[in-house]
Formats: structure tokens, C-alpha cells, sequence
């Protein structure tokens, strides 16, 4: 950017600029925080940097980023999805107590299928009966948790054993690189671009930003939420799938300590959680940023309590440089 | 619903009924709610006969913490916000209340109570300031406090522990004059009470409801906007100190980790009434919505329903009382 600017002339070089590239590319500060944190990890711990380090934040930093993408997208059209961690948690459990029987790819199947009918049931309270989002997938992850509970109750003989295939993908590597780049290299491009190009990304911004408008412009904003709540879910599905290679372990209660970081991860990412702004770009640096934030925190031996402090007030200082940064001057 | 509504025929001698009728008009969300309390109560008699003082005491003390978590949400709310900290600032409060009172005399916990309600306040006070201060919406800021109060909770005590002075235990025990009345319950209505009715009438209260219905129009009615929302945090803060020493009460210790209090009290103040987009509802619409969900919770394991399946229920009962109400809602909008 300085070069571009640098050929118009230095004096042009103006705060008001920097504000301003700053502004239409927000992902900029994220990246310049990203690599901070990062050699802030190196000078805490010389040598620390390293393949073997890559590899292991990109795998723990994989499922949070996708659970952060139910948020980024769900958030986009004003809404938010606090059942994407019970739904992950239920995949993960389906899928490690129905592969000894069935094999990993059936399991799977019906893991995203369960996954597909609590988003279709959030798409109908959100998109049908206008049930406030939060309340709506609050409740469906109440519901979802009991019946993951119950569920364990039936298979119990079974046991839980997480799949080869679902290690491979969550825990792997090959060549040095995470086997779940795999999965989700391709899913964030899809994202990205879909958000971009197809006319549903656009109508999610549309509904966001004024979803009145948008249903006078013709748009069924009920069809378009019961899609995207769908979506979430299957999303949060995959998440799962990831999560328990990741751990090699399965509860009704994995995820759950995801939730909070994916809402935070969207945040930082830069999308509004009033609608109409931000996209996952953003997000993935996210979700990044708090991977490695966590690791450092470990890294300084800071005791627990401590670090809980530090990862609060470091999200609600980036959110506000955020909101400084972004606002129209 | 409408049934609770009817079209009262102003007469002699109607004045009750009429003032009923005009409470139900006004209120039809939190009559109908009473009315469901009282239902939930017969049917709860009717499945188990000997349902006594007992049972009733028990219910209100497993209501109260949550009803103070509800009443400090609704304040929030009314005003436009939403406290996602309510959960930590109760487990921060309950520990120090447990942590003062370890080794001390029966006198002293008198000052340790009056100290965690300032305290609860004070935290409250720094939720508002950083919310005002920030421009970062409510949910970002409450969310990240959500971690930085539960480290403080775990720096004042890493473990369950402390102890609880004695008068202050036997506070929520037993029944109060009659034996029908829980103390528990005695204490939440007196607390309430003393919080929000000098409020609800002040002008901070109008002040608050004016904030949460049109932000803008408060602002150029002469509202100091700002000020508003740090005294609802505040006022949130001190109904989150109330909860947390009923932690401390109910329980004996304080545990530094946070409960489900956060998500129930969200619960809650929708099924008791009060609007996410801010400026309806009041305070007894949460409270007693905390009584017909823990009620609802005391059926169902009376009726040997499996725990893990009343979750379940409760979500179903959360959403579909929400969706009613939004359909009520639609039907007037279209009849008025």
C-alpha cells in the first residue's frame, strides 16, 4: 500500500490515508496483530516458531474457525447461532458411537443429517415465526443437548470411539501440513467467494443490512434464513468432525467451549453483529489471532485466572480499535 | 389469551373487576403467566398430593439466584443491552462473600453483605463505563467481561470453599410467620422490591424504559443517554451481588466458576415478557417466569420424567411460548 501511495507523493502519505486504506481493507490491522502475537511467541520463547508449531495452531484453530463461520454468516443477517456448539458437540458423538456399526462415512451422513434437521427446525423459528435468533438457537441447543444425553443412554454398549478417518482429518498431517486443510481450504473458499458472487451471499447482506427492503425488492427473507440456519448447522456439523479427530474424544459437551470464542472470533474479524457488515476473511484471521493469543498466554505460564483475564480484555480492546477504525470519519 | 383480555363493561359496583380487567389489558403477558404459576401449582398438587411447605421451600431456594440473575438481566435489557456477564459477576460475588466471611464473627458479615452489594454495583458501574466508552456493542464487551470477572472469581478463591455466617444461612431456610411462605421468598419479593419500585417511579426509571424504546428520541427528549445505560449496568451489577450471595447462602460456599445463570436469566426475561429490542416489560414478569420454569423442572421429576429429557422440554416450552407470544403479538397488530 505505502508503494501505490508512495509513487503520488510522500506528503500525500497523510494519517487521513492510512485511516482510510485502513478502513476499506480492515483485514490489514488483523494481520499486523496476527504477527505481532506471533513474534511476541518467539521472543517469549526462542525456537518456539516452528513447522511442528504451524501445523499444531492450524489444527486447533480449524474447528474454531468454522464454528466462527456459523457466527460470521448467521451474524451477517443479524442473527447469531448459539446452538452451532451443542450441534458440534451431537456430531461428534454420533459420529464416534455409529462408525463401529456402520463405517465412518455413514456415520457421517447421518451425524450432518441430524445436524441438517436442528438448523431447518432454528431456520423455521428465526425465518417463520420470528423467534428473536438468540432465543431460538439458545433453546435448540438446550433441546439438542438433552437428546445427545438421552442418545447416550441407548448406545452406551456401543462406546464411543472416534473413527481413523475422522483423525486422519482432524489430527493428521502430511508432509508437515494439517490433513484438515483438506476440508477446510476449500470450504473457506467457497465461503469467501459465495459471500462475494452468489446471489445468496448478497442476499444475506441484503436481509442484514434492511431486511424490509429487501422483502419489498421480492426477496423471501423466510426462505433465505431457513437455507442459512441449515447451513450453520452442517457447518457446525463438520466442525464436529474436525473436533473430535482433533481431541479423539467425543461428549455431549465438546464443543462447548468453543461457543464463546467463535462469537468472539467473528467479532475481531470484523463482522457486525447488527448485520449487513463484515465477511469471513476477517474471521479466519479470527480465529487465528485467538489460537495463538491462547498459546502465548500458555507459553508465558500465565496461571489461569490471569489468562482468562487477559483473553477478555484483549478481545474487548481489539473490538474497540475496531470500531474506531472502521467508523466513517 | 385473549380470553384473559375481555372487554370490561364499566358498572357499578365492577370496580375490581374493571381494575382486573384493565391490569390484564396492560400486563396480558405477566397475567397469563400468573396464571400458568397457579395451573402449574394445582397440577403440581395433583401429581404428588403431599406436595408441602417443604417442597415449596425448596423450589424458592433454587429459584432465587436465578430470579436475581433474571431481575439484573431485565434491567439491562429494558434499557436496549444485554449483560452476558451476569453469570461470572455472581460467581465473583458469591466467592468473595464466601472468602470475607471464613473465620469471622456473626457481626462482621453484616459489612461483608453491604461490601459485596457495593462491590456487585461497582462492577456493574465498570460494564457501563466500558460499554459507553468502547462504542463496541453490548453483547462484544458483556462477552469478554464474561472471562475477565471469572478470573478475577478464581484469583479470590481457586476452589469451592469460604463458609457462610450462620443468621445468613437460616435466612433462606423455613418457612416465614406461615407455613405456606418460604423465607426464600420473603427475602427475593423484599429485595425486589426495594430495588425497583423507588426506581420504576424515579426518573432514572423512565430514563431507562425511554433508552430502550428509541434511543434517538430519549436523547433529544434530554435524556443523558450515556448515563442511563452505565446506572442500568450498575443497577444490574447490584441485582448480580444479590444472586451471587444467595450462591453463597443456599450453598454454604462460593464457587468460583460460573453457572448456567447468564443463559436462564436470557431465558427468562423473554418468557417473562420483556422485549430483546429493549424498553417493555418490568421485573415481575422474569421472576415469576424463573418459578414456572424451575416448577416445570420440579413436575417433571415428580413425574420420574429423565432429567436429560426436561431439558429438552424446557427448550421446547422456551420456544414455543415465544412463538405464541409473537403471534399474539401479530394478531393485535392486525386487529388494533
Amino acid at each position: 500500500m505505502t508503494g501505490a501511495q508512495g509513487v503520488a507523493g510522500g506528503a500525500r502519505l497523510s494519517v487521513a490515508g492510512v485511516r482510510r486504506t485502513l478502513r476499506d481493507q480492515p483485514i490489514i490491522p488483523l494481520l499486523v496483530l496476527l504477527g505481532v502475537l506471533i513474534v511476541g511467541l518467539q521472543v517469549a520463547r526462542p525456537g518456539m516458531i516452528s513447522p511442528d508449531w504451524a501445523s499444531s495452531t492450524i489444527r486447533f484453530a480449524v474447528p474454531l474457525a468454522i464454528l466462527a463461520a456459523c457466527q460470521s454468516l448467521t451474524m451477517l443477517t443479524g442473527g447469531i447461532d448459539l446452538s452451532a456448539a451443542s450441534v458440534a458437540s451431537m456430531s461428534a458423538y454420533i459420529i464416534a458411537t455409529q462408525s463401529p456399526e456402520h463405517g465412518p462415512f455413514i456415520a457421517i451422513a447421518i451425524a450432518l443429517a441430524a445436524c441438517a434437521v436442528a438448523g431447518f427446525i432454528n431456520g423455521i423459528g428465526v425465518g417463520i415465526f420470528r423467534v428473536h435468533p438468540l432465543i431460538m438457537t439458545l433453546a435448540m441447543s438446550l433441546v439438542v443437548l438433552g437428546f445427545v444425553t438421552i442418545y447416550q443412554g441407548f448406545v452406551v454398549a456401543v462406546g464411543a470411539r472416534t473413527p481413523d478417518v475422522a483423525a486422519w482429518l482432524g489430527g493428521g498431517n502430511t508432509g508437515g501440513v494439517p490433513n484438515s486443510l483438506l476440508l477446510f481450504v476449500p470450504l473457506a473458499a467457497l465461503i469467501i467467494l459465495g459471500l462475494r458472487r452468489s446471489g445468496f451471499g448478497r442476499l444475506l447482506y441484503a436481509v442484514g443490512d434492511n431486511e424490509t427492503a429487501a422483502r419489498l425488492s421480492g426477496v423471501r427473507v423466510w426462505q433465505v434464513l431457513i437455507a442459512l440456519y441449515v447451513l450453520s448447522a452442517v457447518l457446525a456439523g463438520l466442525a464436529g468432525l474436525i473436533l473430535t479427530g482433533v481431541t479423539s474424544s467425543a461428549s455431549a459437551t465438546l464443543a462447548d467451549r468453543y461457543l464463546l470464542p467463535s462469537v468472539a472470533a467473528a467479532v475481531i474479524g470484523g463482522t457486525s453483529i447488527f448485520g449487513g457488515r463484515g465477511g469471513y476473511s476477517g474471521t479466519i484471521v479470527g480465529a487465528l489471532i485467538l489460537t495463538v493469543l491462547t498459546s502465548l498466554l500458555t507459553v508465558l505460564q500465565m496461571p489461569e485466572p490471569v489468562r482468562q483475564i487477559l483473553f477478555g480484555l484483549i478481545i474487548l480492546a481489539v473490538a474497540a480499535a475496531y470500531t474506531r477504525i472502521t467508523e466513517e470519519a | 389469551m385473549s380470553a384473559l383480555a375481555p372487554t370490561a363493561s364499566p358498572g357499578p359496583g365492577a370496580g375490581l373487576r374493571s381494575r382486573l380487567a384493565g391490569l390484564a389489558r396492560r400486563d396480558t403477558w405477566v397475567f397469563a403467566l400468573w396464571g400458568l404459576l397457579v395451573l402449574l401449582l394445582i397440577l403440581t398438587k395433583i401429581i404428588r398430593p403431599n406436595y408441602g411447605p417443604f417442597d415449596l421451600g425448596s423450589l424458592a431456594i433454587a429459584a432465587l439466584p436465578v430470579a436475581f440473575a433474571a431481575a439484573a438481566q431485565a434491567v439491562v435489557v429494558i434499557s436496549g443491552g444485554i449483560d452476558l456477564s451476569i453469570g461470572s459477576v455472581m460467581a465473583l460475588t458469591s466467592v468473595v462473600a464466601a472468602r470475607l466471611m471464613t473465620d469471622t464473627t456473626e457481626e462482621f458479615a453484616i459489612l461483608v453483605v453491604i461490601g459485596v452489594i457495593v462491590l456487585g454495583a461497582l462492577i456493574g458501574l465498570v460494564n457501563g463505563v466500558l460499554v459507553v466508552a468502547s462504542r463496541v456493542p453490548d453483547i462484544v464487551v458483556t462477552l469478554a467481561m464474561l472471562y475477565v470477572w471469572a478470573g478475577v472469581a478464581l484469583i479470590v478463591l481457586d476452589r469451592p470453599g469460604g463458609s457462610v455466617a450462620d443468621w445468613l444461612r437460616q435466612l433462606t431456610r423455613g418457612p416465614f410467620l406461615v407455613e405456606w411462605i418460604p423465607r426464600a421468598l420473603v427475602l427475593l419479593i423484599v429485595a425486589v422490591v426495594i430495588v425497583w419500585i423507588p426506581l420504576r417511579r424515579s426518573r432514572l426509571g423512565l430514563s431507562i424504559y425511554a433508552i430502550g424504546s428509541d434511543r434517538l428520541a430519549a436523547f433529544r427528549s434530554g435524556v443523558d443517554v450515556d448515563r442511563t445505560r452505565v446506572a442500568a449496568y450498575t443497577i444490574a451489577g447490584l441485582f448480580g451481588a444479590l444472586g451471587g450471595l444467595s450462591l453463597t447462602m443456599t450453598t454454604g460456599i462460593g464457587t468460583p466458576t460460573p453457572g448456567p445463570y447468564t443463559l436462564l436469566s436470557v431465558a427468562a426475561i423473554v418468557l417473562g415478557g420483556v422485549s430483546l429490542a429493549g424498553g417493555q416489560g418490568g421485573l415481575v414478569g422474569p421472576v415469576v417466569a424463573v418459578f414456572v420454569l424451575r416448577l416445570i423442572n420440579a413436575d417433571l421429576a415428580f413425574l420420574g420424567v429423565d432429567p436429560n429429557f426436561s431439558t429438552v422440554i424446557q427448550g421446547a416450552i422456551m420456544v414455543v411460548v415465544v412463538m405464541l407470544g409473537a403471534y399474539v403479538t401479530l394478531r393485535r397488530g392486525r386487529t388494533a
